[in-house]
């Protein structure tokens, strides 16, 4: 492999590399994103040529890339995360409550908090599947139910206002840095973290290895109860950092912030071509699935769908998009082994 | 020497679990258990709760759950063969809208009802479809048809609601037994509860299915039709899905796109909690029927006392969460016994790493 790359010239390997990149999954959906914009675009110019249309495209998706990008992290691991709605639900009212309670709380020590709690129930999560090896699946359905029913214990029927709020807090959920929102950038900070976690360190590259073949990776002396641990623990800490953020863009939260949201997230994984079966995909294919579907529900009342078929035409990209990863699964399959070499083309364990 | 061999006690290895007397082989099984605690429920609830051992409690208790444990029937099926539907409370609520279109559209109700749960059976062989014949995950499948079907059933309907339906259907859907409390709806639960429990556990096409959860791969080889089998399952979830649809919607006269929103992970934490394996190859419908009575039992009576309702959110996590120890509990024992050396580790581990499906 080493041998055959040295031959080709460095022309040629930049536009392998470039063609790699175009061929890739996260292209695909990036092309469907830049259509739905374009084709919306077309019918009402002001769904990015207006100050709010330009700011609600950043803006709407950015929470849910946050949860998107640690679902991804523990999807690549073979496991699920179904609890991260009710983790951004009970932060964003514990937010509420700190700076409604305590006035003149320091905005980061909200935000410090804030995550550390995501850090504790993702910990929980964490302990119950790493340590007692209890099915993820189980264990985040049951703290699902378990957070959510602690919200709504604590919150009752109070809501937060946003009168209660300090201004600069509201400011950081609407405000920009050259018509770039701070949660978009925010947002585009951990993406590029997680990314370069799972892509570059060890124990990123080890987390594939765990999802590909758990059992391959127990034998080959993976630590791989600690990489389950990391990515859980990752996971909530991203929600209940999610949740600061919610709080701080929409200035109110009562004990319904974030329900459905995990199966959101798990639909922004899958559209994003992260495997669900663990050791393939990337962080920046679950940020740009969570985009795109963000994106479809304001863009259908624009062209004139009913925004009640919003949800019809979410399933139909889901579904369109698990079928066209089999489909490019079996075509490479098919390939002759030689040509499977020699090409950059990527192998099922790699991102 | 023929003699010695004679009198020798039968391979003792090949049934273990004979070993332990017939009490510990029954009660203290997941199902047992799970019995027992509703039993346990069932008796602090009537002793300490005011009015919870009353006809009307009953009555309510019942008709409140009979959805949920229609589609825990073939739910459990389906993660017998390891596979799982999220799509059920929106085909629930397909079914609902679909009734409701059919019959204001002057189509009799009684073919409006066979409609909406051919419907609904259609839609669950789409699904099968995905994942037998094109071969995609059940969970991915599931997650993008919940989105679909509740997408189709919000926007067939909009904001409208139908509720014009014949008195004599929804009266017959809130009807008691006679003068008893026991609502009628209770007869064709029992009577499904029954063929489920003959079709899993006294015919060839049931010991296949926990063939298939067991290995999908020696099933196929010891000659059972895996592909088929999983298009049968999905469209019975599909098709039962619809049926407690349409009874939903006749008991409250209502059909609208939201009906039985989000119901699906409530369902699944009941099968769960009775016993069924998430990975596949274990359960039982009485242990499911347990599950799902065990928390409507709990939630009615944690009602009547006042207490937040969202507190039985709280237990049903930690129950699920605690029953799955169980399950694991009785793993390690197992492993331990059979080797008493560290290849223990090794193997919970790999196990461990299937998590999640």
């Amino acid at each position: 492999m080493a041998a055959v790359t040295s031959q080709v010239s460095a022309p040629r390997r930049l536009l392998s590399e470039l063609s790699g990149v175009a061929r890739s999954r996260e292209a695909v959906i990036v092309v469907a994103f830049l259509a739905v914009v374009a084709a919306t675009t077309a019918r009402n110019p002001a769904f990015v040529f207006s100050s709010d249309g330009w700011r609600d495209l950043l803006i709407s998706p950015s929470i849910l890339i946050l949860i998107a990008a640690g679902q991804a992290m523990v999807v690549i691991t073979r496991n699920i995360d179904l609890s991260v709605g009710s983790i951004l639900g009970l932060t964003a009212y514990l937010a509420g409550r700190l700076l409604t309670d305590i006035p003149g709380i320091p905005i980061v020590a909200v935000f410090v908090i804030g995550t550390l709690a995501g850090v504790g129930l993702g910990l929980i999560n964490a302990i119950l599947i790493a340590r007692f090896r209890l099915p993820a699946l189980v264990v985040t359905l049951g703290t699902l139910y378990v957070f959510r029913g602690i919200d709504v214990l604590w919150a009752g029927a109070t809501r937060i206002f946003p009168k209660d709020l300090p201004q600069e807090f509201l400011d950081l959920g609407t405000g920009q840095l050259m018509t770039i929102p701070y949660l978009t950038i925010i947002a585009l900070v951990v993406v590029t973290g997680v990314w370069w976690y799972l892509k570059n360190t060890r124990a990123g590259r080890e987390s594939y290895a765990v999802g590909s073949d758990p059992l391959a990776a127990v034998l080959h002396g993976l630590p791989s109860s600690r990489r389950i641990m990391v990515a859980l623990v990752a996971s909530g800490a991203l929600a209940g950092f999610a949740g600061v953020l919610y709080l701080a863009r929409y200035a109110s939260a009562d004990s319904q912030v974030g329900v459905g949201w995990e199966l959101q997230s798990v639909a922004a994984v899958v559209v994003g071509g992260v495997a669900i079966f663990g050791g393939s995909g990337s962080v920046w294919g679950a940020a740009v699935g969570a985009v795109l579907l963000l994106t479809i529900n304001r863009a259908l009342p624009v062209v004139g769908v009913p925004d009640f078929w919003q949800r019809a035409v979410v399933g139909v990209l889901i579904l369109a998009a698990i079928a066209a990863d089999r489909y490019l699964l079996l075509r490479r399959a098919r390939r002759p082994q030689t040509v499977r070499d020699t090409t950059s083309d990527r192998v099922a364990v790699n991102d | 020497m023929t003699e010695q061999l004679l009198t020798q006690s039968p391979p003792e290895v090949a049934y273990p679990s004979h070993f332990k007397p017939l009490w510990r082989r029954t009660l203290l099984t997941h199902e047992g258990i799970v019995i027992l605690l509703l039993g346990v429920v069932i008796v602090l609830a009537s002793l300490l709760v005011p009015r919870f051992a009353t006809p009307i409690t009953l009555t309510f208790l019942l008709i409140d759950i009979t959805p949920i444990l229609l589609i825990a029937l073939p739910m459990t099926l389906v993660i017998i063969v390891a596979e799982i539907d999220l799509s059920v409370a929106s085909i629930f609520g397909l079914g609902s809208v679909s009734l409701g279109i059919l019959f204001q559209a002057g189509v009799p109700i009684e073919l409006a009802m066979i409609a909406a749960v051919a419907i609904c059976a259609a839609a669950g062989a789409f699904n099968g479809f995905l994942i037998s014949t094109v071969g995609l995950g059940s969970l991915p499948v599931t997650v993008g048809t919940l989105a679909l079907y509740r997408g189709l059933a919000v926007g067939l309907l909009g904001t409208t609601a139908i509720t014009s339906f014949p008195v004599e259907w929804t009266k017959l859907a809130q009807a008691n037994v006679g003068q008893s409390g026991v609502p009628l709806v209770v007869l064709p639960t029992m009577v499904m509860i029954a063929i489920f429990v003959v079709v899993l556990h006294f015919t060839p096409f049931g010991r296949s299915l926990f063939a298939i959860g067991a290995s999908a791969e020696a099933a196929h080889f010891s000659g059972v039709n895996v592909r088929r089998t999983k298009v049968i399952l999905f469209i019975v979830s599909g098709a039962v899905a619809g049926l407690a649809g349409v009874f939903y919607t006749l008991r409250f006269g209502n059909a609208i796109g939201s009906n039985g929103l989000g119901i699906e992970l409530a369902i699944i934490a009941a099968v769960v909690l009775g016993g069924v394996s998430i990975f596949g190859g274990r359960g039982t419908i009485v242990g499911a029927v347990a599950g799902v009575l065990l928390i409507g039992v709990l939630a009615s009576a944690l009602r009547l006392a006042k207490v937040p309702a969202s507190t039985i959110d709280v237990i049903t996590g930690v129950v699920l969460v605690l029953s799955a120890f169980t399950a694991i509990a009785s793993r390690g024992f197992a492993s331990r016994r059979r080797s008493p050396g560290r290849g223990e580790g090794a193997a919970s581990a790999a196990k461990s790493g299937e998590s999640g499906k």
